[in-house]
C-alpha cells in the first residue's frame, strides 16, 4: 500500500480517487485502453475509454481493410504513424509480428491484416487500391493512439482539474490587504 | 460544376469527422472530470465548439477558393 496514491486535493469527499499503484495502472491503461481504470475501480471511466478508443481504432482498421496499421522502417516506407498507433497498446502490437514475418520472407497471418507491403510496388498498389480509405484509417487509428495517451495519464495521475473556485487575482488581493500593503 | 458547389462534392467525406469529434470530446472531457454527468456536459460543449470552429474554417476556405 506504500506505493498507493490518492487524489483528494480540492475534491468533495465522495470524489476521492484511490489510484492504487499509478505505474501499474498506467501500464495496464497502455496495454488495453480502460484497463488501468478497471484496476483502480473506476469502472465507468474505464468503459468510456475502452469503448471510445478501441471503437475509433477498430473502425479505422475496418475502413482501411486492416492495412492502416503496420510497422515499417525501410527506405521509402518509414511508417511514422505507427508511433502514434502503438500507443493503443496490445491491439496494435500484431503489426510487429507481421513485420517480422514479412521481412523474413514468410506469409503474414490473419490474411495480411497489419502486415507491411513487401516492397515499394506493393505499397503503391495499396495506395491505388485503398486511396482515401487508407488515409482515413490512418487518421482514425492515430487519433485513437493519441487519445489513449490522455487515458494513460488519467490512470496515472487522476483527472486534470481546474481549481473549483478559481478566484481572480483582484479578489484575492481584496481578501488579504494587510500583508501586501505593509511595505 | 460551379466552383462554389465543389465543397458539396466532398460533403460525404466530412461525415467521417463526426465519430472522431465525439471520441475526442468524450475522452478529453473524461480526463477533466470523474463523474459521468460533468463529463457528458463538458463533452457536449467541447464537441459543439469543435464543430463550430471547423464550420467557420470550412466557410472561410470555401469563400477563399471561390474568390481565388
Amino acid at each position: 500500500m506504500s506505493k498507493a496514491a490518492v487524489v483528494e486535493s480540492s475534491l468533495p469527499p465522495d470524489e476521492v480517487i484511490d489510484l492504487k499503484d499509478p505505474l501499474v495502472a498506467a501500464i495496464l491503461a497502455w496495454l488495453v485502453p480502460g484497463m488501468g481504470h478497471f484496476y483502480q475501480g473506476r469502472t465507468r471511466k474505464g468503459v468510456l475509454f475502452m469503448v471510445t478508443i478501441l471503437g475509433t481504432f477498430f473502425y479505422g482498421l475496418f475502413i482501411s481493410e486492416g492495412r492502416a496499421v503496420y510497422a515499417s522502417w525501410v527506405d521509402g516506407d518509414k511508417r511514422l504513424p505507427y508511433l502514434c498507433q502503438v500507443c493503443v497498446g496490445l491491439p496494435a502490437l500484431p503489426a510487429l509480428v507481421q513485420t517480422y514475418l514479412v521481412r523474413n520472407g514468410r506469409e503474414p497471418l490473419f490474411g495480411g491484416v497489419m502486415s507491411p507491403p513487401v516492397d515499394v510496388a506493393a505499397l503503391n498498389d495499396l495506395w491505388k487500391r485503398l486511396n482515401r480509405q487508407l488515409d482515413l484509417g490512418t487518421v482514425y487509428t492515430m487519433v485513437a493512439g493519441l487519445l489513449n495517451v490522455l487515458a494513460i495519464y488519467d490512470a496515472y495521475g487522476g483527472p486534470v482539474r481546474l481549481e473549483p473556485h478559481e478566484e481572480s487575482p483582484r479578489k484575492k488581493e481584496d481578501d488579504e490587504p494587510a500583508e501586501s500593503s505593509g511595505g | 460544376m460551379h466552383p462554389m458547389l465543389l465543397p458539396l462534392a466532398q460533403v460525404n467525406l466530412m461525415w467521417y469527422s463526426l465519430p472522431l469529434i465525439v471520441a475526442i470530446s468524450l475522452v478529453y472531457s473524461a480526463t477533466r472530470h470523474e463523474q459521468m454527468q460533468p463529463i457528458l456536459v463538458h463533452a457536449a460543449r467541447l464537441g459543439t465548439m469543435i464543430v463550430l470552429f471547423m464550420t467557420a474554417i470550412l466557410i472561410g476556405l470555401a469563400l477563399l477558393s471561390w474568390w481565388l
